[in-house]
């Protein structure tokens, strides 16, 4: 007999590459959402695919450029938004988003970040936050809040430290445009992600996520139909909020929305500027 | 632009053999004693529409250099010792992902913070070793400041011929002398581009090599979509942890260096005829033993210099050809004998004599005079 199946392709398949499906993400991970997100927030500007540029590091997060079906980089770990500067910068014409975790983006790649906030670069980071390094069986990091456990930080103590808030860091380096959503508000978090491509500066978008794997289980936080739920439950929406109001507690609150959305001259705007006056 | 003429530094003509090789993206960290590169950069670049950008270290700097070449520009980066410890990591990346980039090392007294003002030739083997993995870089010792500038026109012809990193090896004394430079006219210069993809972008496969073993490039925006990784990836540029793929692709990354070393490897021959003894030196000591051999060839001893130019990758063969030529090879460079182990490597029973110096000042004519009678004795 012959197969008569029709096939129904997924209205973003088209800026994936799917000949590299199945993808690598345990089931139940936030990360499919977020890309799916960046595919729907490019669809939506209508900008010209050929022209963005898709940057991550090492880690979950750091494996979705290599989803994109455009020209895309997989960076050594925590210089996504140092090799996306050159790009940008080398050509000012090309979109660039990165997208990584918050190991990558906020440890091994935190002096990066506040650098590119400062020096106001118009890339945008779209960084998934699950609180631990899950690509590596999950260890504590950066945002891994106080007591938690993970691999590395084991009961009956937990974690050590203390997180970064990173809207807070985001905005304080200058950022121009930071907002933070969780990873069940889609249509809202797309839509941030939209404005921060949009946006001529420097965007951060958090986006808080649930490793249902290993964060969740050692944490006995649920399954990953719980841990989104509760990301539902917990999200506070507080847009315009000051940005260091913007409270991150997983148990109780977690404040989102749109925080900073300011303007500043643009570094490779204020280059070319320097390059016409040269130039008379 | 006609031919000019200045006296400068040796960085300063370094930095205006990279733009007239096309460099239009710099990224860097002010370190001595290389800083002049950058601060010459920082003028010169907005002059001509290029970008002179200051990160907040060498990890960043390289790292956007290897994004501004896939942007298509061509980038580069200059540092000293301690700034290329921290780059090491991206010159990994960039010879896994096959990019060209030059990455100039103004080369001073080691290890860690040592003597940032005095000179020495610490980081040949650093160079070429200091990544983690099998990969072949291409490394240029100049000793001059007309070589400065000659050498980093080359440097950039070989990154974008071979899609790889390509180190500029200068001591010290080489980047802060001041000499007579003529910057040819632009027309006189040759100028390599890399090889673009001339497949449709929907049958282009990133990582398939040309005859040479070279893949063409695409850039970002140029309509052909890829995907680079630092992962071991297939032509297609998708990752793989399959034995054959590792195997094969390591071997092509050392391969279309080592196979065409013949056509990357140039240098400078004196008075090596007739010669019973050989110096073979690079950088500033090889201007002492220049002087040692005049000398020492009006007392009516024979002997000679092999210059090295290319340090990476090593000139085996000429070295092993001119071990059966002459009775005694002597290696003056200025650290405790680095490429003087590739020397003994390669002579075969041909005793090799090390005249190490770990330090600023190289070895002197005189030292040189005195060590060639002393084996020729």
């Amino acid at each position: 007999m012959v197969a008569t199946e029709k096939v129904l392709a997924h209205p973003m398949a088209k800026f994936m590459r799917t000949d590299r499906l199945p993808w690598i993400y345990c089931p139940g991970c936030s990360i499919g959402i977020v890309t799916n997100m960046i595919a729907r927030a490019i669809e939506s500007l209508g900008i010209d695919f050929n022209k963005v540029v898709i940057v991550s590091g090492i880690g979950c997060t750091g494996r979705v450029s290599g989803y994109f079906k455009t020209g895309t980089f997989h960076t050594t770990h925590g210089r996504a938004i140092a090799f996306a500067e050159g790009v940008k910068i080398a050509n000012p014409e090309l979109e660039v988003i990165v997208v990584s975790g918050d190991g990558d983006i906020a440890a091994i790649g935190g002096n990066h970040l506040i650098h590119a906030c400062r020096r106001n670069i118009d890339i945008t980071v779209v960084c998934v936050n699950n609180f631990n390094y899950g690509m590596t069986g999950g260890q504590f990091g950066p945002t891994t809040e106080h007591e938690r456990y993970t691999q590395t930080s084991p009961q009956p103590i937990g974690n050590i430290e203390w997180p970064f808030n990173l809207v807070k860091l985001a905005a304080s380096s200058g950022a121009t445009f930071v907002a933070r959503w969780t990873a069940v508000q889609v249509r809202r978090a797309t839509k941030s992600i939209e404005k921060g491509i949009a946006k001529k500066g420097f965007s951060f978008i958090e986006i808080v996520g649930a490793c249902p794997t290993s964060y969740g289980r050692r944490n006995r936080l649920g399954d990953s139909v719980a841990m989104h739920r509760h990301l539902l439950e917990v999200a506070d929406i507080q847009n315009g909020l000051p940005p260091h109001e913007a409270e991150l507690e997983y148990d109780s609150r977690i404040v989102c929305g749109e925080f900073v959305d300011i303007e500043k001259p643009e570094y490779t705007e204020v280059l070319k500027a320097a390059h016409e006056k040269l130039r008379k | 632009m006609p031919e000019r003429i200045m006296f400068t530094m040796g960085d300063i003509a370094c930095a205006e053999g990279a733009l007239s090789a096309g460099c239009r993206y710099f990224g860097g960290y002010p370190i001595t004693p290389a800083t002049e590169i950058a601060e010459w950069m920082s003028i010169r670049m907005p002059q001509l529409g290029g970008a002179y950008v200051q990160y907040e270290d060498e990890i960043a700097s390289i790292t956007s250099v290897i994004g501004a070449s896939w942007a298509g520009v061509k980038a580069m980066t200059a540092t000293s010792g301690p700034g290329v410890s921290l780059m090491l990591e991206a010159v990994g990346l960039a010879a896994m992902t096959e990019t060209p980039l030059v990455l100039v090392n103004i080369m001073r007294g080691g290890p860690s913070t040592g003597q940032p003002t005095r000179g020495q030739q610490g980081d040949i083997m650093q160079a070429k070793w200091g990544s983690h993995g099998d990969y072949q870089i291409i490394a240029l010792t100049p000793a001059s400041v007309q070589e400065m500038f000659d050498q980093t026109v080359q440097a950039f012809n070989l990154a974008e011929q071979y899609r790889v990193p390509v180190f500029v090896l200068a001591d010290e004394t080489v980047g802060h002398m001041r000499e007579k430079l003529i910057i040819p006219d632009e027309k006189d210069l040759k100028i390599v581009e890399r090889k673009k993809p001339t497949v449709p972008p929907e049958e282009y496969l990133p990582f398939k090599p040309d005859d040479n073993l070279v893949p063409p490039m695409a850039i970002f925006g140029s309509g052909y979509q890829f995907y680079a990784t630092g992962l071991t990836h297939d032509q297609r540029g998708y990752p793989s942890d399959k034995e054959d793929v590792q195997i094969e692709l390591i071997n092509r990354l050392n391969q279309k260096i080592l196979r065409n070393a013949d056509k990357i490897i140039d240098l400078e021959r004196f008075q090596l005829d007739d010669a019973d003894v050989a110096v073979i030196a690079y950088g500033t000591p090889s201007r002492s033993a220049k002087r040692a051999i005049r000398e020492a060839r009006e007392q009516g001893l024979r002997v000679g210099l092999l210059r090295l130019k290319t340090v990476w990758p090593f000139p085996e063969r000429i070295v092993a050809d001119l071990a059966t030529e002459v009775k005694h090879i002597i290696v003056a460079e200025q650290n405790m004998g680095q490429i003087y182990h590739m020397v003994r490597a390669s002579a075969g029973t041909t005793p090799v004599h090390l005249m190490p110096k770990p330090a600023g000042m190289p070895q002197l004519p005189g030292e040189i005079l005195d060590k060639i009678k002393e084996v020729v004795s």
